[in-house]
């Protein structure tokens, strides 16, 4: 196939063209500082406050309750050290989970070198919290829960409604990153109990460098960012005009849109699952079968490595990521296959594939046919099959 | 991210198999750092290397700089072999990023691996041949802070 078969939507998605319309006049006619007094200015005002409404909406919350940021990671962030700053007085606690992103891992290994006691609460081998280990790590001190709604590796997504209430039941603060299950999944922030939730533009067919942290009204967070008096306060820096525009946009063409691409997605990755489960040998599917994001396939293929697998995917012009160690940037593979139970050497086999409503079977059928192929070749080239085909012929 | 040589000898590796009754053979590297190199070398009477082959898991700088090692070697005497080192490896493969500089010390001890492999088959002890370790460790893990 000539044209690229873009499989890698949890890393980014393309933003849409409706959406970069939407933004463009705020480049150039309509460019005013929203915190001036002309009229330029202040319909960019208007402007974000219908986008802040759009996404209220979507998580049935209050309108000033969600704040713009410059992205997943800055919402993260500010959740995590805002709050262990707001509430030290109550204690110096933390829960979370093995399983998140780095932008909360990190921010609480930080918070750590500060004071602050964090438990990591083990995930079973399909990637869901342990609900039982997560009640008795609660203490007295504990001021915060933070869970991810979904896994942005491995697509498993969490038992919120359960966290939030066991959140609830004993009067501590539940803060999720939903940076990977906004405009996938519906949510909403009072009926799960969520105290405060990250989200990103860029997973959603937004722009990227745009975010949002809702913070339930009462809350006692203070600015994370100094600066001017934007966001009510709360977060200073003259507003990302066109971003939060197309934002907006973003998030109201997946609301109108989510049971449509849910459908679609599951389908193309249902039979992607199958015939990947069923003709290639020594694979495995990571994450749960079926609480699962739409979008998500995550696999280890037993004795080949995923940066090779990668790259010659991407020779066949099929752009997706693994979770081995030479991906991750570090010595050791992902965290959450880790996690999960699995062992190094099939963690570096890992094979993620995020899908997107554009996607089609045509396009499914030819990946699974070159990984077929792809897997096949790596492993006539490794010592780990050779050992193992050759003990099993002893 | 590669240069073009490594792309290159990424998607078609030399020398890739395994040798009957090999003269040497030298595996490196484990499974939890997520590469292992395993050279087999064909060293006639007269201290040649007449063949070699490999078999690597690992990622693409693994499988290139495997490559690139065995065609190196191919030929050349013991002695000879033992001269190619990780940085003549990275140099015949116009550079490696700096994270997978490991690969060419890898590559590096796998043939020094089976020389070693070699020398103790034959009783004969090789000159500025040391023991190889079976891991290459690869130092600390960076502070994040
Ligand atoms: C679960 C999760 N949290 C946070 C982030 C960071 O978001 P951003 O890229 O907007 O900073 C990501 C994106 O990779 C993510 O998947």
């Amino acid at each position: 196939m000539e044209k690229k078969i873009y499989l890698d939507n949890a890393a980014t998605t393309k933003t849409r063209p409706a959406v970069v319309e939407a933004m463009l006049p705020y480049f150039t006619e309509s460019f005013g500082n929203p915190s001036s007094v002309y009229e330029l200015a202040t319909q960019n005002k208007k402007a974000i406050d219908e986008a802040r409404g759009i996404i209220a909406e979507a998580l049935g919350a209050e309108i000033s309750d969600i704040y713009f940021t410059a992205g997943g990671t800055e919402s993260d962030n500010w959740a995590l050290k805002a709050t262990a700053e707001a509430y030290a007085s109550k204690g110096n606690h933390i829960i979370t989970s093995k399983i998140e992103h780095h932008a909360v891992l990190h921010s609480c290994e930080y918070l750590e070198k500060h004071g602050i006691e964090v438990s990591y609460i083990d995930v079973d081998e399909n990637g869901i919290i342990k609900l039982e280990e997560l009640k008795k790590a609660i203490r007295p001190t504990t001021i915060l829960i933070s869970v991810m709604f979904a896994n942005n590796e491995i697509g498993t997504i969490q038992p919120i409604k359960e966290i939030g209430e066991i959140a609830k039941a004993n009067q501590i603060l539940f803060h999720t990153d939903a940076v990977q299950a906004f405009g996938q999944l519906a949510i909403n922030v009072s009926e799960l109990n969520i105290d405060m939730l990250s989200a990103s533009g860029h997973k959603l067919n937004g722009p990227k460098g745009i975010g949002f942290l809702y913070i339930r009204k009462g809350l006692k967070l203070r600015s994370f960012i100094h600066g001017g008096a934007q966001e009510r306060h709360r977060r200073a820096g003259t507003e990302n005009v066109p971003g939060i525009v197309g934002f907006g946009k973003a998030v109201e063409i997946a609301m109108e849109t989510m049971e449509e691409r849910q459908k679609k997605e599951v389908e193309l990755r249902d039979k992607l699952l199958k015939r990947v489960l069923k003709e290639v040998p020594y694979v495995r599917l990571n994450g749960h079968r079926t609480k699962r994001l739409p979008n998500n396939a995550n696999f280890s293929f037993q004795f080949i490595e995923g940066e090779s697998l990668l790259i010659m995917l991407d020779m066949q012009n099929i752009c997706a990521s693994s979770g081995s160690a030479c991906t991750s940037g570090s010595l050791d593979p992902s965290h959450v296959l880790l996690a999960i139970g699995l062992p190094h050497e099939i963690a570096h086999g890992s094979l993620r594939l995020t899908l997107c409503e554009d996607n089609t079977e045509e396009e499914m059928d030819y990946v699974v046919d070159r990984i077929k192929e792809i897997v096949e070749k790596l492993r006539s080239m490794s010592p780990l099959y050779e050992d193992f085909v050759k003990s099993n012929r002893k | 991210m590669y240069s073009e040589k490594v792309m290159e000898h990424f998607s078609n590796p030399r020398n890739v198999g395994e040798i009957e009754n090999a003269s040497g053979v030298g595996t490196v590297g484990n499974a939890k750092c997520g590469d292992i190199m395993r050279i087999y070398l064909d060293i006639n009477n007269g201290g040649i290397i007449q063949d070699v082959k490999f078999k690597t898991f690992g990622c693409g700088a693994a499988v290139a700089t495997s490559s690139m090692a065995t065609e190196l070697v191919k030929g050349k005497n013991v002695k000879e072999a033992l001269q190619v080192t990780n940085k003549a490896v990275m140099e015949a493969l116009d550079g490696l990023p700096a994270v997978k500089v490991h690969c060419s010390l890898l590559a590096e001890e796998a043939i020094h691996a089976a020389l070693w492999d070699y020398a103790t088959k034959n009783n004969i002890v090789i000159e500025g041949l040391d023991k190889p370790k079976s891991d290459i460790s690869e130092g600390e893990a960076e502070e994040i802070y």
